[in-house]
């Protein structure tokens, strides 16, 4: 089941909302609307899912409606039409005090600002979601400790936050949306207020502390760059439209509309496409149920000079050559493990060419690309990394006059 | 041409008040008489030097040696200067108007943040209550309450509560809406959000508001002393009716220190706060 469903959702501020409906079926633009009505479209018509335990991303220029959206979540913002479904609950029913209830104990948030309270203590701060829930003052200190000490910030819990730099700043923020343990975090442009190394750390470790908590994470961003990093995947607003929604690499390679194009055309694509985008299988032999004979029958066929060994539970041992082989199978002997090399380069498939290219270089043979268990999934080979960079180039040079389209 | 008979009709409103709702004014009257002499009995009990020391030690905690010293000194030249009785008296007063001050203008002021209408309507009458000259309030307050310290206090409430209002209103309007929010994302209610997040981050201004209630309330001491209420206005008062010079300043010298001290600890009081 998804996590968190959202089907038509609306959201019109001012006056009148009823009074939009039809101009928007009627197809007319947001201006239009706000000028004939006086009444913004804030989210129009949208609908996704997020998958439990997912980093999903929602970014768009300045005025798209992300935030409305992540607010319409909680119901900080009330939507206007539609349903909003946390598991099978639908959110957009619910009493206040269940609302309440859900705010305390299954959803929170992170600011932008970090929305501190600047009289609490940093443990004060982290405790609060957890002291207007009623939990005795004992155990949601040890708590509010526990989760200090999960973003790196022990021996600060009795310091105020305006004591504290920007970014420990928002890891008391991100240590207060973890105390109450929630299975789901937004988080409204946590990092844009940071400055790019900090901002660049925090990224990082957001993704070490997601290895470990296992939330589902919705983040806002209008920057592509930290979209592509953290999300598994992302949904492109505009307007109030979400336009897209994909994965990292379905976005930069299948981009819906212009929109979309003009966002991701300047993004180095080495830095995103995976290993397992551009892989091809492999010719493979198993050992010790394959024999010299065997292996070159196979390569003879497939007409290669080399094969990948795996054994019988498909993990990559190594390669062999064709010549080595009848070498061996000259000798009389039948042992593939002899004439077995085993200092082959591999890569998971989630590394991003960029990264494989200096180990193309070095490499006799294709790289094998092998996942956490070892097993063969495929190989990429030398030739189809530098196609996909020269690729990139082409289009990185015949994109240079064109404006940024991450800049506010 | 022709006359508007405001003054009639004001006249006529404050007849039908006294007529009707004597009872009413003679509770509120000896509810704030009691609360007052109990104060003033409080801060009379102990001896001069003992109060001086106590007074002191407060002023150093919290505002430091500066005031701490200000204090012993400002408090010995009142003692020596006769004034001991008046000053204390002076201060259970204000004490007395300041408690009755918040105890009205903050909750207002809450709901003036709370709601634009309150506001809208609660603004202009706190406008008319500071312009209008203090000396107005003085009528109502004698026909209502008679002669003497209560009607003093309440002049004075009328004329020192605006601030707390204001500011009140002021510093919960002020709370940044990125907290506000975090308060709600987590899950306060209505009342846990305003105890818990809206009136701590708003007391600096809050605290800024009380200390121009007790400044404004010190201002009305003389003439609140017109109609009877005592204290360090008393010798101003008939120092200027006997022209006795000598005796109108040391009651002026005597309410600029007990200002100068009020001041500084209730303003350091909210710098604290922050
Ligand atoms: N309270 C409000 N009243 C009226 N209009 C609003 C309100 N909040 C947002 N809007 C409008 O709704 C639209 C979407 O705003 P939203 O804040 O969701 O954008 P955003 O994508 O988060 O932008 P940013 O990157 O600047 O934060 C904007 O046109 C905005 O002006
Ligand atoms: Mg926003």
């Amino acid at each position: 089941m998804a996590a968190i469903s959202v089907q038509n959702l609306f959201k019109i501020f001012g006056k009148n909302p009823e009074k939009a409906f039809p101009l928007i079926e009627a197809g007319k633009s947001k201006d239009e609307i706000l000028d004939e009505t006086g009444n913004t479209i804030g989210i129009n018509d949208a609908s996704f899912e997020i998958k439990e335990k997912e980093m999903f991303v929602i970014m768009g220029l300045s005025g798209s409606g992300k935030s409305t959206v992540l607010r319409c979540l909680n119901r900080l913002i009330e939507p206007t039409k539609g349903t909003i479904k946390i598991g099978d609950e639908n959110i957009t029913e619910v009493s206040k005090d269940r609302l309440l209830e859900l705010r305390r104990k299954r959803m929170s948030m992170v600011f932008q600002n970090f929305g501190l309270f600047p009289h609490r203590t940093v443990a004060n701060n982290v405790e609060y979601g957890l002291e207007i829930g009623g939990m005795p003052k004992e155990e949601r200190r040890k708590k509010a400790y526990e989760a200090l000490e999960k973003v790196g910030l022990k021996g600060y819990e009795e310091q105020k936050p305006s004591e504290l730099s920007g970014g420990m700043q928002q890891r008391v923020g991100l240590a207060r949306a973890l105390a109450n343990d929630p299975e789901i975090l937004l988080m409204d442009e946590a990092f844009s207020a940071l400055d790019p190394l900090i901002r660049a750390d925090m990224q990082d470790e957001l993704l070490e502390l997601q290895a470990e908590v296992n939330k589902t994470v919705v983040f806002i961003t209008h920057d592509l760059d930290e979209a592509l990093k953290i999300g598994d995947r992302i949904a492109i607003m505009k307007d109030g439209y979400v336009v897209q929604v994909g994965t990292p690499e379905e976005i930069l390679t299948n981009p819906a509309d212009d929109y979309v194009k003009a966002f991701v055309q300047n993004v180095d694509r080495t830095k995103v496409i995976t290993a397992q985008a551009i892989m091809r299988k492999a010719p493979t032999i198993q050992i010790p149920k394959d024999g010299p004979s065997v292996a070159i029958r196979k390569m003879e066929k497939v007409g290669v000079s080399t094969t990948y060994v795996v054994d019988e539970n498909r993990r990559l041992r190594g390669v062999v050559t064709i010549d080595d082989a009848i070498k061996l199978k000259e000798d009389g002997k039948k042992d593939l493990e002899e004439i077995l090399m085993t200092d082959i380069e591999s890569a998971s498939p989630q590394t991003p060419i960029n990264q494989l290219l200096p180990k193309a270089i070095e490499a006799k043979y294709p790289i094998a690309i092998i996942d956490d268990e070892k097993n063969l999934k495929g190989i990429v080979d030398r030739a189809t990394i530098l196609a996909e960079l020269n690729e990139n180039g082409n289009n990185a040079a015949s994109d240079q006059d064109e404006p940024k389209s991450t800049d506010q | 041409m022709f006359d508007i008979p405001v003054g009639d009709f004001f006249e006529f409103i404050i007849n039908w008040l006294t007529d009707n709702l004597g009872g009413f004014f003679d509770l509120i009257t000896i509810t704030v008489k009691t609360f007052l002499v109990g104060i003033e009995n409080i801060l009379l009990f102990p001896h001069p030097i003992i109060m001086i020391i106590l007074l002191a030690a407060v002023a150093w905690y919290i505002s430091g040696k500066g005031v701490g010293i200000f204090t012993v000194l400002g408090l010995i030249v009142v003692e020596g200067m006769n004034m001991w009785d008046a000053t204390m008296e002076t201060m259970a007063l204000i004490f007395t108007a300041v408690f009755i001050a918040l105890l009205i203008g903050i909750p207002t002021g809450i709901w003036a943040s709370k709601n634009d209408t309150a506001e809208r309507v609660i603004r202009p009458v706190l406008d008319f209550m500071q312009t209008m000259p203090a000396f107005v309030y003085l009528i109502p307050a004698v026909l209502f309450f008679g002669l003497g310290e209560v009607p003093g206090i309440i002049a004075t409430l009328i004329f020192a509560m605006p601030p707390a209002v204001r500011l009140t209103n002021l510093g919960i309007r002020q709370v940044p809406e990125e907290i506000r929010e975090a308060a709600l994302a987590f899950g306060s209610d209505s009342r846990q959000m305003l105890l818990k997040v809206e009136l701590p981050v708003a007391l600096p201004t809050i605290l800024a508001g009380v200390n121009q209630t007790i400044m404004l309330a010190l201002s009305m001491v003389v003439i609140a002393a017109l109609i009877g209420a005592g204290g360090l206005g008393q010798p101003v008062v008939t120092g200027l009716q006997q022209l006795d010079i000598g005796l109108g300043f040391e009651g002026g010298l005597a309410i600029v220190i007990l200002a100068v001290f009020l001041d500084r600890v209730t303003q350091s009081l909210g710098e604290k706060s922050q």
